[in-house]
């Protein structure tokens, strides 16, 4: 029980300078707490970001064509197309072995309304135009009805299917399946076959691939939309008139092995810019490579981040020796009594050292404690962001806002550890000094 | 003898002490604190043969102590005398044990101080020296009991029983109101009668006092030194190092020292003696 008593000591003496003592401890408290809160966010974010890759599925590749830039150069009614051709993607999938299928997409911004409902506005959303595949690649679950086929597709059926929540807006009160659906500025009806489930929008993801909502969706056989809306489109918005002509949005090449994606990604890159290696209007979304770029961020996030808990520690831990030097040397007197009364030079060292070991675990506790809560501080601070300024809120980005902290699990024991470590080793100097005091000086000492 | 030794004492203690007969000498051992008690088969509890510590300095050696001899018996009341600079805290430092001698041997019972290790000199201290000094030398952040326990604290003696022979000593020495007191809530008098039951609690050979009463006024001196003679009354060996003539007259030996040599060692024939069943006479304040 002898060590007991010990570290009762320990905290005896520390209480006789509270105030000082807590000013001692803040060093390691602020590091310890900032390193388990920090690795929480840090953790919190690349998880996020690592989930948003996983789900446009690490077997993927996505090329998109990107519209160039208008530069004004080109004469009135001339059109030059732009982005992927079917003749690419077939090229693609007949050349390339470690290809298993694609999937070719077509995406157009469109009004719809249901000739059903009168007083319905027409509402924005998306024409989107694929192959069967694209709902099992992209990972849509159905709810009703089921997903045009291979047959509907080939025939270029005027089917389709409606994503969830533009099936409630445009039937509120009725049952989807079988109405047809209108769309006022092509003149065109599709019936619908089948309703989905709900989709979590994806974030943009690198520079390439801008964020997708896939709330207002239509899907429909590409080879419908092909047939019925060729490759050029016309928008006239008051007196102006654009036209563009593309063949394909996107096409989504499903890779046999992932270990193959990174070469796959290189042929398809080779073969795509054959012939003009400048090429800008397509762009590679390879999320394999993506998630492997976020693992490697995440680890360097974690490095830098070791390196602030070293730095904040060591600065900690010099607080603590500094104290400690100057309270050795304000017991010099207290020293010399114990060494008079039979204390043993290891005994001064090991008093001293609990004392900082005590005050280190003290902080490492509190620190660890506070580091902990702070998840729970940051969504507080959300939503009492959101409350009090809305609009400042929406500026935060994407990350700040639905990102959960997550503690890391090993950061605590870590934590822990570390604050005993940093006792130790900065305490042992100043124990050691105490120790080695002569007992008769230290006696005389005022 | 039929007085109680302890009737001197202003609060009564409520142990009695028993009255041990020995070959050597006469041992008092408290009967509730019967734990142990002084090695009486060493009829000296101090023997010193030329004893000399001389301090090198950068430009010069000090010979502090030239060849000291002497020793005290079981039971002894010594004070040390001497001008300053003549030796007096060096002798006590290397009775104490805080210190190992340039030459010569200091025996303590069988053991030759002079030849220990750092440790082995800690154990010493631990065991067998009561110290008291002129400053009381408490630990603030400790209570009365706690300060009187330390000793027993770096013996590894920490339970019950040493708690409860703490307790004891501070009763004996008449604190038993204070026994959670801190030492700045005693006076001086106080402080130096926790340090002399703190001298007292390892049981030891021998009672160091370096310039104890140095530090009281006459009243309270004169409580402190009827206490040292009732411990010597009850077998306890006592040196003591003091300026005053007025102290070193009540001890039983005078040693004086001169340039770290011994100029005189005389028995006290004159002697002052208190009469412990007497109270002191406290002077009313005007
Ligand atoms: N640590 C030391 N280093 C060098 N010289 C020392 C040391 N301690 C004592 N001395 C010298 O040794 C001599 C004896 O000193 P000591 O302290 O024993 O004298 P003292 O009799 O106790 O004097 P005082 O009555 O003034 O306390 C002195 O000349 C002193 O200067
Ligand atoms: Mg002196």
């Amino acid at each position: 029980m002898a060590w007991l008593r010990t570290w009762q000591l320990g905290v005896k003496s520390l209480l006789l300078h509270p105030m000082r003592s807590i000013l001692t401890v803040l060093g390691i408290f602020i590091g310890v707490a900032s390193v388990i809160a920090l690795l929480a966010i840090g953790e919190g974010i690349s998880r996020k970001a690592q989930e948003q890759i996983e789900s446009l599925g690490a077997q993927n590749i996505m090329i998109r064509s990107i519209k160039p830039p208008d530069d004004g150069s080109g004469n009135f009614g001339e059109i030059t197309p732009y982005g992927l051709t079917r003749a690419e993607k077939d090229l693609m999938e007949r050349t390339i072995p470690t290809i298993d299928s694609t999937v070719p997409i077509r995406e157009l911004p469109m009004r719809f309304t249901y000739t059903g409902n009168s007083n319905l506005k027409p509402m924005d959303g998306r024409l989107v135009g694929c192959s069967p595949a694209y709902r099992e690649v992209v990972g849509l679950t159905i709810d009703r009805g089921h997903f045009f086929t291979d047959v509907e597709n080939d025939s270029a059926t005027s089917v389709c299917v409606l994503a969830g929540q533009l099936a409630r807006r445009l039937f509120p009160s009725e049952d989807p399946i079988q109405k047809l659906i209108f769309l006022p500025e092509e003149n065109a009806y599709y019936r619908v076959i089948g309703v989905l489930k709900h989709k979590e929008a994806t974030a943009a993801i690198g520079g390439s691939l801008s964020a997708q909502d896939f709330s207002m969706d239509v899907y429909i056989p590409i080879k419908t939309m092909q047939a019925q809306f060729g490759d050029m489109i016309q928008k006239r918005a008051g007196g102006s008139f654009t036209a563009q002509i593309f063949e394909l949005s996107q096409v989504t090449v499903r890779v046999r092995n992932v270990a193959d994606v990174p070469k796959t990604a290189k042929l398809i890159d080779n073969t795509l810019r054959l012939n003009n290696p400048q090429r800008e209007d397509i762009a590679l979304v390879v999320p394999y490579e993506l998630l492997e770029q976020a693992k490697a961020t995440k680890l360097m996030f974690m490095v830098f981040m070791g390196m602030i808990a070293a730095i904040s520690l060591v600065v900690g831990g010099i607080g603590i020796m500094n104290i400690m030097l100057a309270t050795v040397t304000e017991r010099t007197r207290e020293i010399g009594i114990r060494r008079a009364l039979g204390a043993k030079r290891r005994d001064i060292i090991h008093q001293f050292l609990v004392e900082t070991i005590v005050l280190s675990v003290v902080g490492g506790l509190t620190g660890i404690l506070v580091g902990v809560f702070c998840p729970l501080a940051i969504q507080g601070l959300r939503s009492a962001l959101e409350y009090l300024s809305p609009s400042l809120y929406q500026a935060l980005p994407e990350a700040a806002k639905d990102m959960t902290p997550e503690i890391v699990p090993s950061s605590i024991p870590l934590a822990f550890g570390i604050s005993v470590l940093v006792g130790v080793v900065f305490g042992t100097y100043p124990a050691i000094r105490a120790a080695k005091m002569d007992p008769i000086e230290a006696l005389r000492h005022e | 003898m039929a007085v109680d030794p302890l009737a001197a004492v202003d609060r009564v203690p409520v142990v009695r002490l028993k009255r041990a007969n020995t070959r050597n000498c006469e041992v008092l051992t408290m009967s509730s604190l019967a734990t142990e008690s002084v090695d009486v088969s060493t009829a000296n509890a101090v023997d010193i043969r030329e004893l000399q510590k001389h301090y090198v300095l950068k430009s010069e050696t000090v010979r502090a102590l030239r060849g000291v001899s002497f020793t005290v018996p079981q039971g002894d009341y010594v004070a040390i005398m001497g001008p300053s600079g003549s030796g007096k805290s060096t002798l006590l430092n290397l009775l104490g044990c805080l210190d190992r001698p340039t030459s010569g041997s200091f025996m303590l019972g069988d053991d030759n101080v002079a030849l220990m290790t750092d440790d082995e000199l800690s154990v010493i201290r631990a065991t067998r020296i009561g110290f008291v000094f002129q400053s009381y030398n408490l630990i603030q952040q400790l209570t009365v009991v706690e300060n009187i326990g330390v000793p027993l604290y770096y013996q590894g003696r920490n339970d019950r029983e040493s708690v409860k022979r703490c307790i004891e000593l501070a009763k004996l020495v008449g604190l038993a109101e204070r026994l959670d007191h801190r030492p700045n809530q005693l006076s001086g008098g106080q402080q130096q009668r926790v340090a002399i039951a703190r001298s007292l609690v390892n049981d030891p050979y021998f009672i160091l006092a370096d310039e104890a009463t140095g530090n009281l006024d006459s009243v309270t001196t004169e409580e402190i030194l009827r206490m040292f003679q009732r411990l010597n009354d009850e077998g306890r060996t006592i040196i003591m190092v003091t300026h005053e003539d007025d102290v070193a007259e009540h001890a039983k030996r005078v040693i004086r020292l001169k340039d770290g040599l011994i100029q005189s060692d005389v028995r006290n024939t004159n002697r002052i003696i208190y009469d412990l069943s007497k109270p002191v006479v406290r002077p009313v304040d005007d």
